[in-house]
């Protein structure tokens, strides 16, 4: 297919996925605001709840600048939720994916179209009462559910070509991308503060953690004990019976780049082979020794790696004179 | 072509039912009176979520909107359906000798049948394609050629269209969305199909491949997401099963063109365009088009890939050349004109000036180059003021017009509010020529929605209608 198709579904699913992964944040962020919470540490003020979802997804200093003043609640969702000047924002992403989608409605299917097109305009009819009192909830439930839906719809009617291949790699790139930024951020400003280990406030937010990525009744299925930090850990990063694991995410990406190259050994399938067999293969202890900031640092810079590779060989390939001249000659007639 | 009461396609003038209309009327006498509202709400839902849309140029607000889609169906009865057809491909006929003919050996001017000057001085016409041979030597592939009914069997051409007709995705929409509506009614009326449209046309594609090439790949090649036609670019990729490229997606090396795919570089051997000449390539049209392909011309003067249209076909279709589409038809065919043209005045001639300056009020005045129904007069339906600012227009430049008698299009039943009531139609059936010259038994009607007017196109609020030619059992 045109690698410029390949990069539009790529890029379309990554975006839904995105604006799926923020409404959970704010909305576990929101929750969480609502517990009393005290910053006793003055140099600790970004691991004030509402700052969170800027720092994880590195906009602190985009929203500084477009917000100055202390974070504010209001202000943080209006950023967050339908700022249309901050493309991360959620109205942003589902406009691009739209956009995206719009651009390549022939090799979707009609259905996958028409609800990628139905849930922006219902976007824009929602976005008006979205921060309003008591629909900030509803409305992050909508955006999870639109994503749902929208995967769904792609899962149960698209032919399993290269397309669906390449929807399916922006899906997981972006969790396993999301899964370690959100396990980094609450890992590394929680602990080394943490007076309160294990007290009720370092509860609420490892439990919130969870909710968020829709892992806590997991989490009890499986531990069926106290929260901690290794076993969340453990459940997040290498467990690959849960869906929004880094695991799980790499055994999808694995397998899909094992089609898409074909069997020919190509760099994108073994840069996703060697972090697949990391999780495959690791040990909670090895983590925990190294430490999990520096272990899920590595794993984010490997993984960004792995997209360029993926821009290289399939999304944005540059031909240089040599290769096409080859390429012409071996398929000319 | 008087202007008198026109002619009405579904009432005679004593008001009864023409014979074509009459299951379809007799079906709809049975229906509840909130049935035809509540049928044209859910086609209007229907259309906005499959987000068939259309982009309106000039206009800031937003950039996509529903075109106006009724649900009354134009019928029409196959003997007028045959001289439709046969009057189409006979002009698609001579006017691809015709574009063959004057960028080789120029017989019509030599002939003296055509001014050489009136084409060869035309800013449409090519003098790059000159002594090039395009395969098969078909220069028009698809043609969409409008057409007006002013009378039983009385048609007129108003204009071909020969660079990248639009619309046949709408034909195509309509009638799904008229089998979605009532599927009851195709079981009573026996409807023509038009479904095979893109089968055909990618049949003529295939077709008309460079010679060298046994499995030729075709592709769509479109401006850009942001282009008003976009939907039926990608539409029509999607029903060809084609890839649908933009000029970022193409490159050449070696005179011949590639895609840049996600398994490396695929060569493209034919490609259906819709971009205009202008724009193709860079290094020999306009140096600024950022849509084109660098090197494409050099590939196809080289006989390596294929365009569809052919490059130059504008210089066939402009309005000026329009006159003398009856005397090609005699030229190379041999034949008379079996539709005719709408007899035209042309305003660099001294005497028709005079004679249009002095009947604005009666006539419609049209750029030579113009098209989608903007810088034209329509005179009994303007104002004097409006008339008097054309004037001064046509004063500036008298060449760059034309006038017609303004047509008493024929009126087709279309549903307004709560009613049916007349509206005016055209009709623009899609020719396509590759193997053979042929048309699918259909097109795209067009309904200008306010009432009295003759303007149908989408950009000046004019909607469209399915068209039904039924099959050869009845009438």
């Amino acid at each position: 297919m045109l690698s410029r198709h390949a990069n539009n579904l790529y890029w379309m699913s990554r975006q839904i996925e995105r604006a799926e992964n923020t409404a959970r944040l704010l909305d576990v962020t929101y929750q969480m605001s609502l517990l009393p919470y005290r910053i006793t540490d003055a140099a600790q003020s970004w691991a004030e709840p509402w700052a969170l979802p800027l720092v994880i997804n590195g906009l602190a200093s985009t929203y500084y600048k477009r917000y100055p003043g202390p974070v504010a609640s209001d202000r943080v969702l209006r950023f967050m939720v339908l700022d249309s000047a901050n493309p991360s924002s959620i109205y942003s992403l589902m406009h691009a994916a739209r956009e995206n989608g719009r651009s390549m409605r022939g090799v979707m299917t009609s259905e996958m179209y028409e609800d990628l097109n139905s849930m922006w305009l219902e976007l824009r009819v929602r976005s008006e009462n979205a921060l309003n009192n008591g629909g900030i909830n509803e409305f992050f439930e909508w955006v999870k559910t639109q994503s749902h839906q929208f995967r769904g719809v792609t899962f149960g009617t698209m032919l399993r070509d290269e397309a669906y291949q390449f929807i399916r790699l922006g899906t997981f790139m972006e969790r396993a991308d999301n899964t370690a930024r959100l396990l980094d951020v609450k890992y590394h400003t929680l602990l080394p503060s943490a007076a309160e280990v294990g007290g009720a406030v370092d509860y609420y937010q490892w439990s919130a953690l969870l909710r968020s990525v829709s892992a806590l009744s997991s989490y009890r299925r499986i531990y069926r004990d106290v929260i901690t930090p290794r076993r969340v850990a453990e459940l997040l990063v290498l467990r690959d019976d849960l869906p929004r694991s880094l695991h799980a995410c790499m055994n999808e990406i694995y397998e899909i780049l094992r089609d898409l190259c074909k069997h020919e050994s190509m760099e994108p399938e073994r840069l996703a082979g060697e972090l697949h067999a990391q999780l495959h293969y690791g040990r909670v202890e090895q983590i925990m020794e190294v430490g999990l900031h520096e272990h899920l640092m590595e794993f984010l810079e490997k993984l960004h790696m792995l997209n360029d590779e993926l821009n290289h060989h399939f999304l944005a390939p540059v031909y240089g004179p040599e290769t096409t001249t080859t390429a012409g000659q071996s398929q000319g007639e | 072509m008087s202007t008198t009461r026109p002619y009405d396609e579904m009432r005679a003038a004593d008001g009864t039912i023409r014979p074509h209309y009459r299951e379809h009327t007799e079906w709809l006498a049975d229906k509840p009176a909130d049935f035809l509202p509540q049928k044209q709400r859910e086609a209007n839902a229907l259309y906005t979520r499959l987000g068939i849309t259309f982009a309106v140029y000039g206009d800031e607000s937003g950039t996509e909107r529903s075109i106006p889609f009724d649900i009354i169906p134009r019928i029409i009865r196959p003997k007028a359906w045959k001289m439709i057809s046969d009057g189409a491909c006979q002009r698609v006929r001579a006017l691809n000798a015709f574009l063959k003919d004057i960028y080789h050996d120029q017989e019509i001017l030599k002939a003296g049948v055509i001014p050489a000057e009136q084409v060869l001085n035309n800013p449409a016409y090519r003098p790059e394609m000159r002594g090039i041979h395009v395969a098969g030597d078909v220069y028009v592939h698809i043609a969409g050629v409008d057409i007006v009914k002013t009378g039983t069997d009385e048609f007129y051409v108003l204009e071909d269209n020969l660079r990248t007709p639009s619309g046949v995705s709408y034909m195509l929409e309509n009638r799904k969305m008229m089998m979605r509506l009532f599927p009851d009614l195709f079981g009573r009326i026996p409807v023509a199909p038009v479904d095979h449209y893109t089968d055909v046309l990618l049949d003529n594609l295939r077709a008309v491949a460079p010679e060298h090439v046994s499995q030729p790949t075709v592709v769509v090649m479109t401006p850009g997401s942001y282009n008003s036609a976009y939907f039926e670019h990608a539409f029509l990729a999607q029903q060809m099963g084609v890839e649908l490229v933009e000029g970022q997606d193409l490159f050449v090396a070696n005179n011949y063109v590639y895609m840049r795919t996600t398994s490396g570089p695929q060569r493209v051997d034919v490609i259906y365009r819709r971009i205009d000449d202008d724009y193709i390539d860079p290094l020999a049209f306009r140096a600024d088009s950022t849509l084109g392909v660098p090197g494409i011309f050099a590939a196809y003067r080289a006989g390596n890939v294929t365009l569809a249209n052919a490059i130059g076909t504008g210089v066939a279709d402009d309005k000026s050349t329009y006159l003398y589409v009856p005397q090609m038809i005699d030229f190379y065919l041999g034949e008379k004109p079996i539709i005719s043209n709408v007899p035209t005045y042309r305003l660099g001639n001294a005497d028709d000036l005079a004679y249009t300056l002095a009947h604005l009020a009666e006539l419609v005045v049209k750029e030579v180059q113009g098209s989608g129904g903007y810088g034209m007069l329509v005179g009994p339906t303007s104002t004097r003021e409006q008339i008097a600012e054309f004037r001064k227009r046509i004063e500036l430049n008298p060449a760059n017009y034309i006038a017609q008698p303004t047509l008493a299009l024929s009126t087709c039943p279309t549903f307004r509010d709560s009613d049916i009531v007349p509206r005016h139609v055209d009709l623009r059936p899609y020719v396509l020529s590759g193997k053979e010259v042929t048309l699918v038994p259909g097109g795209l009607t067009r309904v200008a929605l306010t009432e009295g007017s003759l303007v149908v196109n989408s950009s000046q609020g004019g909607g469209t209608k399915d068209t039904w030619v039924l099959e050869d059992l009845q009438c």
